[in-house]
């Protein structure tokens, strides 16, 4: 279906295409099978500004919107989610310093994260804490002229791969939803580590670790924003960053369609190829329409962000759910119409039926995502 | 320093087809791009800039459809374009070539450095670098694998052999024609795409480079193709296609099959 890209949008999208074509897919089983970072990949995308599409342009960057950098993904996402999520935990992780940060701060760090010198994590989730974002209790606490943080946090994306860490920690504890706040951590500050690289079931090549912060001192001026303000830079962050998941949905389910509907057409039985029998036909057909409708809802969303309107949020989680829950159910029947094929690794269809299950989970589980929904909805019919 | 790259517009190998009327190839519906060669003395052009600074200029002999060469050498980090065109130039061998492709150089100013690939995959003379080098006066190494270091205006360079590589020094203003083993090109950037689609590439004429009009094109060019034929096919063969492992698969068949079989 034609979206009517400007021509500046499809050279971005003709050459996110070109990179997974020629980079992305031929090396994505080896990525899998290692679960090494993908840095090889990661550099090519920063020579070639996929770094500075999302930073603003007075700090060395292409000033692009959500709907450049969604269509960016959904093209490296066709290739592998893993290695579209070791680039895009980067946007992520700038995200707090582009929305809340003040100039000094942008001026110090996005112009290093433009040219992909630099990478950036984004630092929430902690045992007790992920979709209760209340329940945090890495605290920071003001010391003279430094900042001391204590405490964990878990399965961060780009742990160990990043060189700055955008962390929410508890201030004041007493204010409840006031009391965090949101600081710029680099990976050589005194006091933090990260722990080993975890194992995962998808997505392997990411690198997802513990973030371990024993007295860490760091100067004051790192704070994003003003004291109290974590959670509202937070959120800020992710009405913005969701559509990006979303769109590595798109670029799966896309994948997964295109693997199907090829096999279908080359695998006989019966002394038919496959596609010819109903059954198969109906779900490749249910395939291609939740794949386009999900593409259309999510360039929705991105445009919708990208005007800069008041409520984001229930644009940017219903597009996170669509489009994720499609990449799931598309990449599972994907499976099923190669069959006993598709359960073969040596088929990389099995691979996105275990890279689609972390787009439900991460930057908001999707039940998350269904509650912010209904709470925009119980706000609008008043 | 100033580097000119020279690339040309080539038929995509994977795409190439003979005329069987003619037996020339054809070019109609062929997909045009930047030969192979050239692709690497352009990334090497470009690495060089990064790293001791100055500018690149890509210059390309041919037709007006060659601007789309040199706007995907802007794309990759080449700073500024020259097409060199004029009906004139048609027909022209190697001799013609360099000529004309000197006579575009010296237009531009003073050159430090000249990149060229170590052939062009449609011709496959090997002969327009060494010739352009002769033609400017300048020294020239062909094959070149790597380069080492520049200092103080001398070039330390390594160039392929059958059985090794040479190392070798040569005084700048030079030309080096370089092989695939050389590096890796980059691919586009968008903040390159963007100029791309934004600049204006000049073109030059016969006339615009002061040219000799007996030395340009057929006219200028000593040599005649009398005839180009495919080599006689000497038996039978089957390509086998896929993976490694099928194509591994289907030859183990073959072969077991076959008479070595036993």
């Amino acid at each position: 279906m034609d979206h009517f890209l400007t021509d500046d949008q499809q050279m971005i999208v003709d050459l996110a295409r070109q990179i997974t074509d020629e980079i992305v897919i031929p090396n994505r089983a080896r990525y899998d099978e290692t679960e090494e970072y993908p840095l090889d990949i990661v550099e090519t995308l920063a020579k070639s500004d996929f770094f500075a599409l999302f930073v603003p342009e007075e700090y060395g960057g292409l000033g692009g919107g959500c709907y450049d950098l969604v269509l960016a993904l959904e093209q490296i996402g066709r290739g592998c989610v893993g290695i579209a999520t070791a680039y895009a935990a980067s946007a992520l992780g700038a995200y707090p310093i582009i929305v809340g940060g003040s100039p000094e701060l942008k001026s110090k760090y996005l112009p290093d994260i433009a040219t992909g010198k630099k990478r950036a994590a984004f630092a929430l989730t902690e045992s007790n804490a992920g979709s209760d974002a209340g329940g945090i209790q890495t605290t920071a606490v003001l010391d003279g002229d430094e900042w001391v943080l204590n405490g964990t946090k878990q399965w961060i994306t780009n742990g160990g791969q990043a060189h700055l860490y955008t962390v929410i920690a508890i201030t004041d504890p007493a204010k409840g939803a006031r009391g965090a706040s949101m600081f710029v951590v680099e990976a050589d500050d005194p006091g933090f580590s990260t722990g080993p690289k975890e194992k995962k079931m998808g997505i392997r090549c990411s690198a997802t670790t513990e973030l371990i912060f024993k007295n860490c001192r760091i100067p004051k001026d790192r704070m994003i924003g003003r004291r109290g303000t974590g959670f509202i830079t937070v959120m800020k962050t992710l009405d913005k960053s969701r559509p990006g998941i979303a769109s590595l949905g798109v670029g799966l389910a896309q994948a997964a369609l295109d693997e199907s509907v090829t096999y279908a057409k080359g695998r006989y039985q019966f002394g038919k190829p496959i596609i010819s029998f109903q059954a198969v036909q109906h779900m490749l057909a249910d395939m291609a329409i939740e794949t386009e409708a999900s593409r259309a809802l999510v360039y929705a969303a991105a445009r919708h962000i990208d005007a800069h309107p008041k409520d984001m949020s229930k644009a940017s989680a219903m597009c996170k759910v669509k489009a994720t829950d499609v990449a799931m159910k598309v990449t599972t029947d994907a499976v099923q119409v190669l069959a006993g094929y598709g359960y073969m690794r040596e088929y990389p269809v099995e691979k996105m039926m275990r890279d689609a299950k972390i787009l439900q989970i991460y930057e908001g589980t999707n039940q998350i995502q269904r509650n912010v929904v209904g709470q925009e909805l119980n706000k609008e019919y008043n | 320093m100033r580097i000119v790259v020279c690339i040309k517009q080539v038929p995509d190998a994977k795409d190439v087809r003979l005329d069987p009327e003619t037996n020339t190839l054809s070019r109609e519906g062929v997909k045009s791009v930047i030969n192979p060669y050239d692709r690497h003395a352009m990334e090497e052009a470009v690495r060089l800039k990064e790293q001791y600074g100055g500018t690149v200029t890509a210059i390309s002999m041919g037709p007006p459809q060659a601007k789309a060469i040199l706007a995907e050498a802007i794309s990759c980090g080449v700073d500024e374009a020259l097409l060199v065109s004029d009906r004139a130039f048609a027909g022209a061998d190697t001799l013609a070539t360099t000529y004309t492709l000197a006579q575009a150089i010296k237009k531009t100013g003073a050159v430090d450095l000249v990149l060229c690939g170590k052939q062009a995959t449609d011709g496959d003379t090997a002969q327009v670098g060494p010739g352009l080098a002769a033609r400017l006066d300048i020294p020239y190494v062909t094959c070149v694998k790597k380069i080492n270091g520049l200092e103080d205006q001398v070039l330390r360079v390594e160039r392929m052999m059958d059985d090794g590589h040479d190392e070798l020094e040569i005084d700048m203003p030079a030309l080096l024609t370089v092989v695939k083993e050389i590096n890796v090109p980059r691919f586009p950037s968008i903040r390159g795409l963007r100029k791309a689609k934004e600049i204006e590439i000049p073109s030059y004429t016969a006339a615009d480079i002061d040219a000799d009009p007996d030395q340009l094109g057929l006219g200028g060019s000593p040599t005649w193709v009398v005839k180009v034929f495919p080599p006689v096919p000497k038996g039978e063969r089957t390509m086998l296609e896929g993976s490694l492992d099928e194509v591994a698969e289907k030859l183990t068949e073959i072969l077991s099959d076959s008479a070595y079989g036993a």
